[in-house]
């Protein structure tokens, strides 16, 4: 192979003249990523959490109803959903609010499907999760919050979700994970984030390997940090006489 | 809502969009395939009690778990095509983005089939692989004949739900313009300026069959239930 490394590139000021080193660039889409998959996650978790109550509440339609959205998310490639944020909700809505949406700055508005998009779909994994938890406890916990006269909202409340919560770190780890790595999707509508860098850096470098390698080691790096984060989570909340060791 | 819709485009494009399809599932297909065997082999290294093998296989599990589809795929895309085209002896200027996204898939799947194995693999109690010594089985045919075997029967619906997802993430070629089902409906609805119906109708077609298909995965799991 005739190809020349040169792993000083990173240090190099970038031809485009914008006085930023190419290491730079780098951590710019390091920074994207984490902003935006953070923000996902943030919604996920709120919208999951509700979406997983309803499926365990003894309302039918309600069950139904959340049951539907799990479906829809999980049915649609991630890609196809994004396209929808990005390109198809402008359309859609009312003249006025569309129009408004398309004059915002390209970069907010692939932002603002970014996070809605990866917000959405990963809510309903983690729904998913939630009901998985929440099923996972004995009968009589509901039960005898009832019995004690609390309302159903409130024995979800006090009693249900603050064990649920900490029985599923461990599955919620993989889905904090698969937000990160899901995040690299939308350079495909132009966000900037760490994937998309890595494909200017190969452009505008001409070291593709360098370029790809570094990349590569920043996701490897936040896989570390976030499984080492969510370690310590789980051994704080761990919950004593259950299987999780 | 001012968007006024027209489906026109549709009729015309579907032997275009159906060449699409073809290719999302010949990839699904391939990367299942070898997903399985290359996935069944990392789960065994995986357990293996040989240190050496064990470190690669970890390691390839966890490099390919820890990073995302898109680079696979990206590196596939942009490193890979001149060590493919002389490993397979492809003319130069050979269109190799759908054999480097076989490629590609297939090794990226094979790290999550690896896992899924490995944990049906460890569901099995150890009292099978004791019994299977004692009658005087090799430990390559007790992992054969005996565990494997067993093994199988908690993995397939994991294995199937794994493949919808793989079947789902097919449409990622688009980063190389490969014309998938996604794709075929993109360049469509881009060339005649519907972008939106092209995008709704390709996200219902995708619904209905990932939503077909997981309850089916659903249904084969309910007779093993009562066994």
């Amino acid at each position: 192979m005739s190809y020349q490394w040169n792993w000083s590139v990173f240090t190099q000021e970038s031809v485009v003249g914008d006085g930023a080193t190419y290491a730079d660039w780098m951590l710019a889409g390091l920074k994207m990523t984490v902003t935006v998959s953070l923000s996902a996650w943030l919604l996920a978790l709120v919208l999951g959490s509700v979406i997983g109550v309803l499926r365990t509440v003894p309302s039918k339609g309600l069950q139904r109803v959340a049951a539907t959205w799990v479906e829809v998310l999980r049915n649609i490639p991630l890609l196809v959903q994004l396209f929808v944020w990005y390109f198809i909700v402008p359309e859609l809505l009312p003249t006025a609010w569309g129009n408004a949406i398309k004059q915002l700055p390209p970069d907010v508005q692939q932002m603002g499907a970014a996070i809605i998009c990866l917000g959405l779909f990963t809510s309903a994994r983690v729904s998913e999760q939630v009901r998985a938890g929440i099923q996972s406890l004995p009968i009589g916990q509901t039960r005898a919050a009832l019995a004690l006269g609390l309302s159903l909202p409130q024995a979800y409340r006090l009693v249900l979700l603050p064990m649920a919560f900490r029985l599923i770190v461990p599955p919620l780890t993989s889905e904090f994970l698969n937000i990160f790595k899901n995040s690299a999707v939308c350079s495909t509508i132009g966000l900037l984030e760490l994937a998309a860098q890595g494909r200017q850096l190969v452009d505008y470098t001409a070291q593709p390997y360098e370029s790809f390698i570094a990349v590569t080691l920043m996701y490897l790096l936040i896989n570390v940090i976030v499984m080492t984060l969510m370690g310590w989570l789980e051994r704080r909340v761990k919950v004593p006489g259950y299987m999780g060791q | 809502m001012a968007y006024e819709f027209d489906w026109s485009s549709i009729p015309g494009s579907l032997p275009f969009l159906l060449d699409g399809l073809w290719v999302s599932l010949e990839i699904t297909l391939v990367a299942l395939a070898v997903g399985m065997v290359w996935g069944t082999v990392l789960a065994l290294m995986r357990l293996s009690p040989v240190a050496p093998l064990r470190w690669f296989a970890t390691g390839y599990i966890n490099l390919f778990r820890a990073v995302p589809l898109v680079m696979v795929l990206l590196w596939f895309f942009l490193l890979i095509p001149q060590l493919l085209s002389s490993v397979f002896n492809l003319a130069p200027g050979t269109d190799v983005r759908l054999t480097s996204a076989m490629v590609g898939f297939a090794l990226f799947e094979s790290a999550y089939y690896a896992e899924i194995i490995r944990a049906g693999i460890q569901s099995v109690p150890k009292g099978q692989l004791s019994a299977a010594t004692a009658l005087g089985l090799s430990r390559g045919q007790a992992m054969r004949l005996v565990i494997l075997p067993q093994a199988m029967r908690n993995m397939v619906p994991l294995l199937l739900t794994q493949a919808i997802v793989l079947f789902q993430d097919t449409s990622l070629v688009y980063i190389s313009a490969l014309a998938d089902f996604f794709g075929s409906a993109y360049k469509v609805g881009d060339r005649d300026g519907r972008l939106v119906e092209m995008l709704i109708f390709a996200g219902a077609v995708y619904f209905v069959l990932c939503f077909a298909l997981s309850r089916l995965v659903q249904a084969l799991q309910k007779p093993k239930a009562q066994h």
